[in-house]
């Protein structure tokens, strides 16, 4: 299986107008690593993910700078959004299902990306085993997908992103608005998908960026602007953090 | 996919020219046809040969007069009804939703219909007749449900905190409507009433059987009168030639709606801005 | 005590707008019932001789219906197309504007719209087949009238649409076009069929523009370009001059107009929940 690319952030900035959400962010995600993107709210971690596949466009007088490579290959020279999502898949905060059925909305993606209608179906079963919904709904992918529960919703949204077999996957607090038990079913989730995707987790749970992560990466907020204060191993930064935001902010999950 | 979202752009571009073409034919055929009688004799004159000859000045008296009676009516009752709704309703209650009811079927109910009424019960049963009072009134019902929504709106827009102060104060109720309630909520309640006049100004059919057709200047409410609306439809259908006439009346009378929508413009805007007290 | 007289007056008030309504309905029921219960189905005949006692409506009913219907056809997919263009597709821009000058459409008087048809409409209709003044005269004009409000409701109801949806639909790089037909128009229709159907109750009611424009010939409506009489301007033309049971007949065609205004926004309420309900 081809390896998934690494994802290398230089230099990167995300402005909406004249305020900047975050600056000068660098670090290096690893071919199928999991980098968990720590910090407390209002430090542009959000607004990075939104940088990396574009959904920055879509924002009025939104603007990015610095450089964003895929295996080296930046992604100002990529040919257009649309290729650059099938790459890069996201996962939001809240579950957001579309209003069809469970097997709909995984077909539907795979419709308006022209693949052909017989293999819709595989595909969709394939990203619903990945995710683990496939015994749970296998029997009822007809029903709307707005009757599952908030956890099975969350991974219904995986397996949608999953489905269009991306390489990297961006999940902004993907178990944030879910409760305990629906969270750590994503959490087993997330580590199964270790090493076929690389995958940029945001969370502020720093007991579940402990639990998941291989690599991660520290923000701030500095003059109302979001920053990178650190990046490396899970353990290094937990255990022995060499910035002082990085000790402090990590004191609770230290030893 | 993009392209066929490309499609769609162009299409959509296309439809649009197709609404705007007949907008724009309408301005340029309306100007084309009537601008020749514009002049400030047509606007000072009365018409003269059965609206051949002349100007409109009765006209813009009679509608003036009937504007002036629907608003003594509407703004009143309109305001009066609206405070009742946002004072003494409880939302979502039986009341409320009665109500609601009643100002959706008056508001659907058509024009032709508000005529016969008018006709029937105050020209007829309260004898009126033929004048600019039956048209005024029967106007009147029309922008109503209009006019409650808007100071409706407006009275619930005035932030809960006045309220709550005003209740801590121990000031009546009736101080609090007319001192405080009522001046906030004025801009709202008068972008209301000027979207009662616009609305007034453009009926027609409504004024046919109660306000009537007559040219002269009306000497007083209970003469009959005959309103620009109601011109232009006599000038266009029952007048040989009466076309050019007809056009230079519905340039006036657009001017005027188009003044009032941009005034309304120019009040909204800046009380969203900053107008929380 | 001020404050016992205030409430008083405020719901006097509110009274009187239920009277209104109720004055309307009693005027037009106690006007016309003994003359429609000695009619009986003879009202829905198609002879309209109100001089030799022949009171049938059917033929402007037809009329009536046909242009309001084909002016709908017209104009609400129209506007639910422009609506969606306009939010989704053009420059942002255009927005603004457009949606101003949709208000502005929406403010003009009929009678405008009507003298409009006759100065350019009919001409040029009369130029392909002639009368000109016709069916299709009426529905073309009722449907520039209806345009402005059905796109400006259509646009109210996109804006409910939870952004969620949008943003997954850009992050999976979904077409714009396949979100509107699968996800946004089917989740909107309800809210969008409820304010359509008002205004179909509004091209229902119009008189004055079709009054300039329908030729005004009491006929079963035949082909597109032959005139019509709806119920609306019949009224208004017979009014003026009708007595005795012709005029009562004029008040029954305004009934049956209420009636069916009520049934439209009755449908058009229930539409409006089911679309609350799903939301």
């Amino acid at each position: 299986m081809k390896q998934p690319p690494t994802l290398e952030l230089d230099d990167v900035h995300v402005r909406y107008g004249e305020h900047a959400a975050i600056a000068h962010a660098s670090f290096r995600v690893e071919s199928g690593e999991i980098m968990a993107l720590v910090g407390p709210s209002g430090c542009g971690k959000s607004s990075l993910l939104a940088g990396i596949n574009r959904l920055t466009d879509t924002i009025p007088g939104c603007t990015t700078r610095g450089t964003i490579t895929l295996d080296g290959s930046p992604l100002g020279q990529w040919p257009d959004a649309a290729s650059l999502r099938r790459t890069v898949g996201m996962v939001f905060q809240q579950p957001n299902p579309f209003p069809l059925s469970i097997h709909d909305n995984l077909r539907f993606p795979l419709a308006e990306h022209g693949v052909p209608r017989r293999e819709r179906d595989e595909r969709a079963e394939q990203a619903l085993r990945s995710v683990g919904l496939w015994e749970e709904v296998h029997n009822r992918l007809g029903r709307s997908a707005l009757t599952l529960s908030g956890g099975q919703q969350q991974r219904l949204c995986m397996a949608r992103a999953l489905v269009l077999e991306p390489e990297v996957l961006l999940l902004d607090e993907p178990c944030s608005a879910l409760d305990p038990m629906a969270s750590a079913a994503v959490e087993d989730l997330i580590d199964s998908l270790r090493g076929r995707y690389t995958i940029l987790m945001v969370t502020h749970n720093l007991a579940q960026a402990r639990r998941l992560a291989d690599q991660v990466t520290v923000c701030w907020v500095d003059n109302d602007c979001g920053c990178v204060v650190e990046t490396g191993g899970r353990e290094q930064i937990f255990t022995r953090g060499r910035h002082p935001v990085t000790r402090a902010y990590c004191a609770g999950e230290c030893g | 996919m993009v392209r066929r979202d490309r499609v769609a752009t162009g299409f959509g571009a296309v439809l649009l020219l197709a609404v705007a073409m007949p907008v724009v034919s309408m301005v340029f055929s309306i100007w084309d046809q009537g601008h020749d009688e514009l002049s400030l004799a047509f606007l000072l004159q009365d018409p003269r040969q059965a609206g051949q000859a002349g100007g409109i000045a009765s006209l813009m008296i009679s509608t003036g007069w009937i504007l002036a009676i629907c608003l003594a009516v509407a703004v009143p009752v309109g305001l009066g009804c609206a405070l009742y709704l946002s004072e003494q309703v409880p939302p979502g209650s039986r009341r409320e939703r009665g109500l609601g009811f009643v100002l959706d079927v008056l508001a659907a109910t058509p024009s032709i219909v508000f005529g016969l009424f008018g006709y029937q019960f105050l020209a007829i049963t309260l004898g009126f007749g033929f004048s600019l009072l039956s048209g005024g009134i029967a106007l009147s019902f029309m922008v109503l449900p209009l006019m409650i929504r808007s100071a409706e709106q407006a009275l619930r827009a005035v932030p809960r905190a006045h309220r709550q102060a005003a209740t801590a104060l121990g000031v009546t109720r009736t101080g609090w409507i007319t001192r405080i309630l009522v001046p906030s909520a004025a801009p709202g309640i008068a972008v209301g009433v000027i979207l009662s006049v616009g609305r007034a100004l453009a009926e027609t059919a409504v004024l046919l059987f109660t306000a009537g057709y007559v040219l002269r200047r009306p000497d007083s409410v209970m003469d009959s009168g005959r309103a620009l609306s109601v011109h232009i439809y006599d000038m266009a259908m029952n007048v040989p030639g009466g076309a050019d006439r007809a056009a230079a009346t519905a340039v006036v009378l657009i001017t005027a709606l188009i003044l009032i929508n941009v005034t309304i413009r120019g009040l909204i805007r800046p009380s969203r801005a900053g107008g929380h007290a | 005590m001020a404050d016992r007289w205030l409430h008083r007056l405020l719901w006097l008030s509110a009274m009187l707008a239920a009277l209104v309504l109720g004055g309307i309905v009693v005027l037009l029921i106690g006007r016309t019932a003994p003359f429609i219960a000695q009619q009986g189905m003879d009202l829905l005949a198609r002879q309209w001789y109100p001089g030799d006692g022949e009171f049938g409506m059917a033929a402007m009913i037809a009329g009536s219906l046909a242009v309001a219907v084909l002016a709908l056809v017209l104009a609400a997919p129209l506007a639910v197309a422009l609506a969606a263009w306009l939010r989704y597709f053009a420059p942002g821009w255009l927005r603004r504007p457009a949606l101003a000058l949709f208000a502005l459409m929406a403010g003009i008087p009929s009678v405008v719209y009507g003298l409009w048809g006759l100065l350019v409409l009919v001409p040029w209709i009369n130029g392909w087949v002639p009368p000109g003044a016709s069916w299709l005269a009426g529905s073309l004009v009722l449907a520039l009238m209806i345009l402005p409000l059905a796109l400006l409701v259509t646009d109210a109801a996109l804006a409910q649409v939870p952004p969620d949806w949008l943003h997954a639909g850009a992050a999976l790089a979904l077409s714009r076009v396949g979100m509107l037909r699968r996800v946004v128009l089917p989740h909107t229709a309800p809210a969008i069929a409820s304010g359509v159907v008002l205004q179909f109750g509004r091209a229902l009611g119009e008189t004055m523009a079709v009054l300039m424009v329908c030729g005004n010939v009491v006929q079963w409506p035949g082909s597109v370009f032959e005139p019509v009489r709806t119920l609306t301007a019949n009224i208004a033309l017979e009014m003026s001059y009708a007595a005795g049971d012709h005029r009562i007949a004029l008040f029954a065609s305004g009934l049956l107009l209420m009636l069916v205004t009520m049934a439209l926004l009755a449908l058009s309420w229930r539409l409006g929940r089911r679309h609350h309900g799903t939301a």
